[in-house]
C-alpha cells in the first residue's frame, strides 16, 4: 500500500470515528448490557436476591412451551404477512411504474398508512373489529355478533390484516426502486421476439429485480419479526396471540425481572440476526449492489 | 456602573435588559410558589368525577400555604398504571411523592423498598374505623403501607323487570337466565387482564379455598379449586354468556348492560350512575344484590378493589406528603368521593352517614357487607406473576370443558407453583 492511500485509510477512519463512537454507545453497550443482564437473577421487585446464574434464564426460556409457542405464534405472523406483502406490493409497484399521468399524487397517496403511527393504525383496526361498535360486523355475509378477538385464528387474521395494510406501501417504493433501474430497451426486445407479457414479467421482470426484492424481503422479514404494536394494541396477546416481542415485554416491564426479559431480548436479536444471515449469505442479497467498484 | 455604556452595542444592551426583566419576572413566580408552599405530586388515574381533585384542593387550602398538592395522572387500567410507576421507582425518580395505589400493589411496592411504612400516630389515624378486609390489603408483613383511601367491591346487578327469582348462587342465576331466554345475558369480566383475575380469585375464594395460604404457599385446594372452575366454565359455555366473553371487561359488561341485552352483570357500583347517565329506562329497572355464591349455603366471597395511599421512598418531602395523604383519606373527603364518583369509603362508620344513602340509594348496606365478606387477591411481592399465571392458564374460559376440568386445574396449580418461586416464563 503507497502512503498517500495509507495516509487516506487512516483519514478515512479519522472522519468515521465520531460516526462509530456514537453507534457503539448506542448499540453496542445496550446489547452488551443485556447480554450481561441475561446471565444474572435480577428482579427489580426483589432487591435483595440476585447475582449471576450462568445460563440459567437461557434454560428457563428455551425449555418454556410459552416461548416456542410465541415463536411459532410471531414465525406464522411473519411469513403470512410478508407474503402477502410481496404480492401486493409488487402488483402496487407494477401500477406506479405504469402510471401516466398523476405520478407524484399516486405514489404519495399509497404512502399514507405507512405513516400513519402503528398504535393509532391499531386502534382504528380494533374499533372497526369490534363486534359492538365497530362497522366490519354491519357488512353482508358477516355474523352480526363475531368476536373476531375472541379467538386465535380469527384474532391473527385482523392482525395480520393490519400489518399488510400497513407495511405494504414501504414494501412497493422498494420494489419500484428495483423497477426503475431495469432498461427498457430488454423488454422492447423481448416484444420483438413475440414474448408475451406473462413471460416478460416472469423472465426479465423478476430476475432483473431479484436484489431488489430480496432487500425488501430481508427489511420487512426482521421488521415483521418483531412485531409487538399491533398484538399488543388488538389482543395483548390474549387467545394465544403473543409474538416474542411482547413475551420479553411481559418479563421486562410488566414482571421487572430484568434477568428472564433480558435473555428473552438477547435470543430474539439472535433469531433477528440469524434471519439477516440466511438472507445475505444464502440468498446472496448484496447490500452494496450497485456501488461503483464493488 | 463601571462599564460604559456606550461602547456596548444597542442590541446587546436590549439583550441584557431582557434578561434582567425575566430574572425579575421569575424570582416573582419563585415568591408566588413560596406563598403555597411546597409543592406535592401525586400520581392517581383521572378519577372522572373530580373527587380526587376536590379532596386534594381542600387539603391544599387547608393546610395554610405549607403544601400545594399537584396531580399527575395515571392510564384507567390498573395495569397501565402500574407499569408507569414501577418505571419510574425503578429508576428512583424523586418527583413522585404521593402514590395512589391499587390495593394488589402494597406487597410488591413494599417489598421493592419503593414506599415507606405509616407508622406511629399516624398509623392508627389512617386506619381508625377501616374495615380489617382493607387494612389486610394495605398492609404488607404486619406493617402499614399505605392509607385506606376509597374501597370497592362488586355486586350482582340484575333487570327486576325480567328476574322473578333474584339468585342467591350460580347455579340459580344460571337457571333464571335460561328462563329469561336471549335476553339473559350475565355479563362479567373475562378478557386475559386483571378484571379476570378479580373474577377468577372471587370464584375459588366462594368455592372454599385460597389461591394461595402464605406468601409463598399454594393453597388451590383440588375439590374446591375444580368446582369453582367448573361453575366459571360451565356458565361461559352456556347461553347466558355473550359471544365476545373473553374479550370482555368492565366497560364491555356495562355498554352491554346498558343496551338492554343483558339481564344480570357482574360489576362496580360505578355502573349505578352511568346507568341513570346514560340509559335511564334501565336504570328504573336496576337492582343490586349480593355476589353470588359458588356452593349453595355458603356465603360468596366478592371482591375487593379500592385505592390506597402510599408515600415514594424516593420523594424529597417525605413529611409534608405523609401529612398531606392522612388528610386526603379523611373521612369527609372518603364521603365526598362516595357521592360525587361512587367510591365506597374503606371507613366502617360512614356507612351510618346520609351522604352515603344519597350516594348509594338503597344499597349502601350491601356494599357495606360486601367489602366486610370480601376476600382480597392474594398478597405476595410476586403479585405480578401470580396473576400472569392464572391468567394463562385459565383464559379463554369459553374454551374450558366444565365435564373434564383436571387438566386445567393441573396447569392452574403448575403454573402459580412456578409464579410463586418466580422461575419461568410467564
Amino acid at each position: 500500500m503507497s502512503d498517500r492511500s495509507k495516509s487516506e485509510r487512516k483519514l478515512g477512519w479519522m472522519l468515521c470515528a465520531p460516526a462509530v463512537f456514537a453507534m457503539v454507545l448506542v448499540t453496542a453497550y445496550p446489547i452488551g448490557y443485556a447480554l450481561v443482564l441475561s446471565l444474572q437473577e435480577l428482579d427489580l421487585r426483589f432487591p435483595d436476591d440476585g447475582g449471576f446464574v450462568g445460563l440459567a434464564n437461557y434454560e428457563a426460556v428455551l425449555t418454556s412451551s410459552l416461548w416456542w409457542q410465541d415463536f411459532f405464534n410471531t414465525t406464522f405472523i411473519t411469513i403470512i404477512s410478508v407474503a402477502l406483502e410481496l404480492t401486493l406490493g409488487m402488483i402496487i409497484a407494477l401500477v406506479m411504474h405504469k402510471a401516466i399521468f398523476g405520478r407524484g399524487t399516486v405514489r404519495t397517496s399509497v404512502l399514507i398508512p405507512y405513516g400513519i403511527v402503528t398504535v393509532v393504525a391499531a386502534f382504528a383496526w380494533q374499533f372497526a373489529f369490534q363486534p359492538d361498535t365497530g362497522f366490519v360486523n354491519q357488512l353482508p355475509f358477516i355474523a352480526d355478533d363475531k368476536a373476531w378477538f375472541g379467538e386465535r385464528f380469527s384474532s391473527f387474521a385482523v392482525i395480520i390484516m393490519a400489518e399488510v395494510w400497513k407495511t405494504t406501501p414501504f414494501m412497493a417504493l422498494l420494489l419500484l426502486a428495483g423497477l426503475v433501474t431495469i432498461d427498457g430497451g430488454v423488454y422492447e426486445a423481448a416484444k420483438v421476439d413475440g414474448a408475451s407479457a406473462w413471460q416478460r414479467f416472469w423472465k426479465i421482470t423478476l430476475p432483473l429485480m431479484k436484489p431488489a426484492v430480496l432487500v425488501a424481503l430481508l427489511f420487512r422479514t426482521l421488521d415483521a419479526f418483531r412485531i409487538f404494536d399491533n398484538i399488543f394494541i388488538m389482543t395483548g396477546g390474549a387467545q394465544d396471540t403473543e409474538s416474542v416481542s411482547i413475551l420479553g415485554y411481559n418479563q421486562l416491564i410488566e414482571r421487572l425481572n430484568l434477568g428472564l426479559g433480558s435473555a428473552v431480548s438477547v435470543l430474539i436479536f439472535l433469531s433477528v440476526f440469524l434471519i439477516a444471515f440466511i438472507f445475505i449469505k444464502g440468498f446472496g442479497v448484496k447490500m452494496n449492489e450497485g456501488r461503483p467498484g464493488s | 456602573m463601571s462599564i460604559r455604556t456606550d461602547a456596548i452595542p444597542a442590541r446587546l444592551s436590549a439583550f441584557v435588559a431582557l434578561v434582567a426583566a425575566s430574572m425579575t419576572l421569575s424570582a416573582c413566580t419563585g415568591g408566588e410558589e413560596e406563598a403555597a408552599g411546597t409543592e406535592l405530586s401525586f400520581f392517581v388515574f383521572n378519577e372522572p368525577s373530580g373527587a380526587f381533585q376536590a379532596a386534594a384542593d381542600k387539603c391544599s387550602t387547608e393546610s395554610n400555604g405549607e403544601y400545594t398538592i399537584t396531580f399527575e395522572f395515571l392510564p384507567a387500567d390498573a395495569d397501565g398504571q402500574r407499569e408507569q410507576l414501577v418505571r419510574r421507582l425503578g429508576a428512583e425518580d424523586p418527583s413522585i411523592d404521593i402514590i395512589g395505589m391499587d390495593v394488589i400493589w402494597t406487597a410488591e411496592f413494599a417489598n421493592a423498598g419503593w414506599i415507606q411504612p405509616w407508622e406511629g400516630k399516624l398509623a392508627s389515624q389512617v386506619t381508625e374505623n377501616v374495615f380489617d378486609s382493607v387494612v389486610e390489603g394495605a398492609s404488607f408483613e404486619d406493617t402499614l403501607y399505605t392509607a385506606p383511601f376509597t374501597s370497592n367491591t362488586q355486586l350482582l346487578w340484575y333487570r327486576k323487570d325480567r328476574v322473578e327469582q333474584v339468585p342467591k348462587t350460580w347455579e340459580e342465576m344460571l337457571a333464571e337466565s335460561e328462563r329469561i331466554g336471549e335476553d339473559g345475558l350475565i355479563q362479567v369480566q373475562a378478557d386475559e387482564y386483571e378484571g379476570f383475575v378479580v373474577w377468577a380469585n372471587t370464584m375459588i375464594e366462594s368455592a372454599g379455598t385460597k389461591v394461595l395460604e402464605g406468601p409463598e404457599t399454594v393453597g388451590l385446594e383440588q375439590e374446591a379449586t375444580e368446582a369453582a372452575i367448573e361453575t366459571m366454565a360451565r356458565f361461559a359455555s352456556s347461553a347466558a354468556a355473550a359471544p365476545d366473553i373473553d374479550t370482555s371487561t368492565e366497560d364491555t359488561a356495562r355498554l352491554s348492560f346498558e343496551a338492554g341485552g343483558a339481564s344480570f352483570m357482574l360489576n362496580y357500583p360505578f355502573v349505578f350512575p352511568s346507568a341513570k347517565e346514560n340509559a335511564p329506562d334501565v336504570f328504573e329497572q336496576l337492582e343490586a344484590t349480593t355476589y353470588p355464591a359458588v356452593v349453595e349455603g355458603e356465603p360468596s366471597a366478592p371482591p375487593l378493589g379500592g385505592i390506597n395511599l402510599g408515600i415514594s421512598e424516593f420523594s424529597d418531602n417525605s413529611e409534608l406528603a405523609f401529612e398531606a395523604a392522612a388528610c386526603l383519606v379523611q373521612p369527609d373527603n372518603q364521603l365526598e368521593a362516595a357521592k360525587l364518583g361512587g367510591l365506597p369509603p374503606t371507613r366502617e362508620d360512614l356507612y351510618e352517614d346520609k351522604a352515603i344513602e344519597e350516594a348509594y340509594p338503597g344499597f349502601s348496606d350491601l356494599i357495606k357487607e360486601s367489602i366486610d365478606a370480601a376476600a382480597p387477591r392474594p398478597v405476595t411481592p410476586a403479585y405480578t406473576d401470580l396473576s400472569l399465571a392464572l391468567q394463562t392458564a385459565l383464559h379463554p374460559i369459553g374454551d374450558v370443558d366444565p365435564d373434564d376440568v383436571s387438566a386445567v386445574y393441573e396447569e392452574l396449580l403448575k403454573l402459580v407453583e412456578q409464579a410463586v418461586k418466580r422461575e419461568g416464563l410467564l
